[in-house]
């Protein structure tokens, strides 16, 4: 798995990058309307941040307090130490229930868990009801964005998928028809399915409830036509309590989508009567995150997907570039946390330019974390050509008699070197990039001519 | 050693220390808020409209069957709530009360008691939703602050109808739930 392979795949298709690159960065650009709209914007990341470094400062604390409240709510609290035990209670809810047919809504834990091949392994049949998911489902691949999973479709893929799939006209690639025709089919599943599992936005231990935000309304009509409701959170998703809950309602959509806020923000704290609702805590690595000082406050991410929008690698080079459940720059410093050898490419594709710690609403610093985790897997690796090349740069700029040199070679060199020098493989600079026009005097030449 | 005690104990191996938990200023808003709702309805593709021009939508004939929750105004439904949430598939209309709205972006805070069944407000083609002009507040910190911890099993905040722009970012209203929402202020 590397990211660069993945990503120069991405960018042989010229058109349809660029069209992947405009349409994030208008959901970017609706992000900053939005956010301007609010004058205590700043205040608003400020204390996200805040009391997310609380709850993680206590998190052991928080989540005893949340199995206490919400047990005595009628939630059943399991706990999960990784992927495997999650799969292995789900399925179990599952047999009790002997059913085989859920409906899930978005849901990133259970994408990290790899739920959906577990599940079917067991004959169990998954359907993902969120359009985008529900989609990238029919075509046997994971989301690539955690808040747009479709956003490297086109409508056209789309409409052919759903003509073979759902059988919609040959050709229409409108996107009301095709949405309604996803909605007939889905109605169908819904109205079908025993048990309804949900991802969660939010916990609150003081009322022993959880939160879950959608647009399409797809959680509650999976979860309310059902019996039973399991719920998948890792342990990080806690705030404490419910006035917690209008600083991160304030943040989320608009930093995801720009809206001012989800269409449905559903509180779930006990179940309707003869009904089940089962919420699952799943660490799976967030614990070890969590003792790495350097890289823990990653843990306060509440998967908007705004540094991703934002980010200038990630636009150019697609979700699945990443290989990892959680692409972008935020996957990038979560994912080594997980597999450092698999994922050691991911925090070298960023330029560091700090857009997506400034647009984060609960103010991690990416893009200073992406530079640290660069130093671990360099440790770990030895020396990288780009290193080698820094490393010549450093002793040429140390010595003013190498610098003066090397510039006039240079400026003499690069008019007649061959193009096949630059651009060539082992030169990643010279791939995309220009070199620019060589000028005639160095700064220094010029300024001796001109103003001394 | 049980995964709870498992994750628990390294936890509390790290003993980190407690970093403080910030208070929450109250922030003001500025403004007319019925007007900043109504703009804030509009643009999450809601309508508001009177309850005159609910009562004639309803006579229309245009919905067959209208299920209504409201004790705000007059009783419009044309069946009872069924047992099983499954049954409401064919809902046309469902008109229910919402507790509090907020000026900000448009979101009504319900609870059990105002959906009679929690399928009510997805399940229904098309949502009505009934509030009072006085219970419209300014932000988010303001509705929590009202709705406190009252205890409802259920409870949603609902800011307009259901919509998708999964295909291309083309934005499509009607996506699982209802297929439009209009708020009749009262």
């Amino acid at each position: 798995m590397s990211h660069p392979n993945q990503a120069a795949n991405f960018l042989k298709d010229e058109k349809r990058a660029h069209w992947h690159d405009e349409t994030l960065w208008f959901v970017r650009e609706k992000r900053d309307i939005s956010s301007k709209g609010i004058p205590e914007w700043e205040e608003l990341r400020k204390l996200a941040s805040g009391i997310k470094d609380h709850v993680l400062s206590k998190l052991d604390y928080y989540l005893e307090e949340l199995e206490k409240t919400a047990s005595a709510n009628g939630i059943k609290v399991h706990w999960a130490k990784d992927a495997a035990e999650h799969n292995e209670i789900v399925l179990s809810i599952l047999q009790e229930k002997k059913c085989k047919a859920i409906v899930k809504s978005k849901s990133i834990l259970t994408e990290e868990c790899h739920l959906n091949p577990f599940l079917e392994k067991h004959g169990v049949e998954v359907v993902d009801t969120d359009l985008g998911e529900r989609i990238v489902q029919f075509l046997n691949q994971p989301p690539s964005h955690i808040v747009l999973p479709a956003i490297h479709l086109k409508k056209r893929d789309i409409s052919e998928i759903f003509h073979e799939k759902l059988q919609t006209e040959k050709g229409n690639e409108d996107p009301a028809y095709l949405t309604n025709a996803a909605r007939i089919h889905l109605r169908d599943k819904f109205m079908k399915a025993k048990v309804a599992i949900t991802g969660v936005n939010f916990a609150i231990p003081e009322t022993g409830e959880f939160v879950v935000c959608t647009n399409e309304g797809n959680a509650d009509m999976g979860v309310h036509l059902a019996d039973v409701h399991i719920a998948c959170m890792g342990i990080e998703k806690i705030i404490p309590k419910r006035e917690h809950l209008g600083v991160f309602l304030r943040l989320l959509a608009r930093s995801a989508t720009g809206q001012s806020i989800t269409n449905y923000n559903s509180h779930f704290r006990s179940p309707a009567p003869g009904k089940e609702i089962h919420l699952i805590l799943v660490d799976n690595g967030r614990t070890e995150q969590l003792s790495r000082e350097k890289f823990k406050n990653s843990l306060k991410c509440i998967r908007c997907g705004a540094c991703m929008n934002t980010c200038p690698i990630y636009r150019r080079s697609g979700g699945y570039s990443y290989g990892s459940t959680v692409p972008g720059p935020i996957g990038s410093i979560l994912s080594p946390g997980i597999d450092v050898k698999k994922y050691s490419t991911l925090p070298f594709a960023s330029t560091l330019c700090g857009s997506c710690s400034d647009v984060c609403p609960v103010k991690i610093n990416i893009h200073e974390q992406l530079y640290e985790w660069r130093q671990e897997i360099t440790k770990a690796q030895g020396w990288s050509a780009k290193e080698m090349s820094m490393k010549m740069a450093n002793g040429i700029f140390k010595s003013p008699l190498a610098y003066k040199v090397s510039g006039k070679v240079l400026r003499a060199t690069l008019k007649t070197l061959p193009d096949s020098l630059i651009y060539n493989p082992l030169n990643a600079w010279g791939k995309g990039r220009n070199v620019p026009e060589v000028p005639k005097e160095s700064f220094k030449e010029w300024y001796q001519k001109n103003r001394s | 050693m049980s995964s709870k005690s498992m994750i628990l104990s390294k936890i509390k191996k790290l003993a980190q220390e407690e970093k403080p938990l910030p208070e929450i200023p109250s922030f003001e808003v500025v403004g007319d808020l019925v007007e900043t709702f109504k703009n804030s309805v509009a643009m999450n593709k809601g309508t508001v409209i009177s309850a005159m021009e609910l009562q004639d939508l309803v006579n229309s004939g245009a919905y067959p069957k209208v299920y209504s929750g409201s004790k705000l105004i007059e009783d419009l439904k044309t069946f009872d709530l069924p047992a099983h949430p499954k049954d409401l598939n064919d809902l046309d209309l469902a008109i229910i009360d919402g507790q509090l709205g907020v000026a900000e972006n448009a979101a009504i805070w319900l609870e059990d008691d105002n959906l009679g069944l929690r399928a009510v407000p997805f399940i229904t083609q098309h949502l009505v939703i009934v509030l009072e002009q006085s219970k419209i507040l300014g932000n988010m910190h303001e509705a929590y602050g009202m709705i406190g911890a009252h205890y409802s099993g259920f409870g949603l905040f609902i800011a307009g109808p259901s919509k998708t722009a999964d295909i291309e970012q083309s934005l499509v209203i009607g996506a699982h739930g209802a297929k439009s929402l209009r708020v009749v202020l009262v």
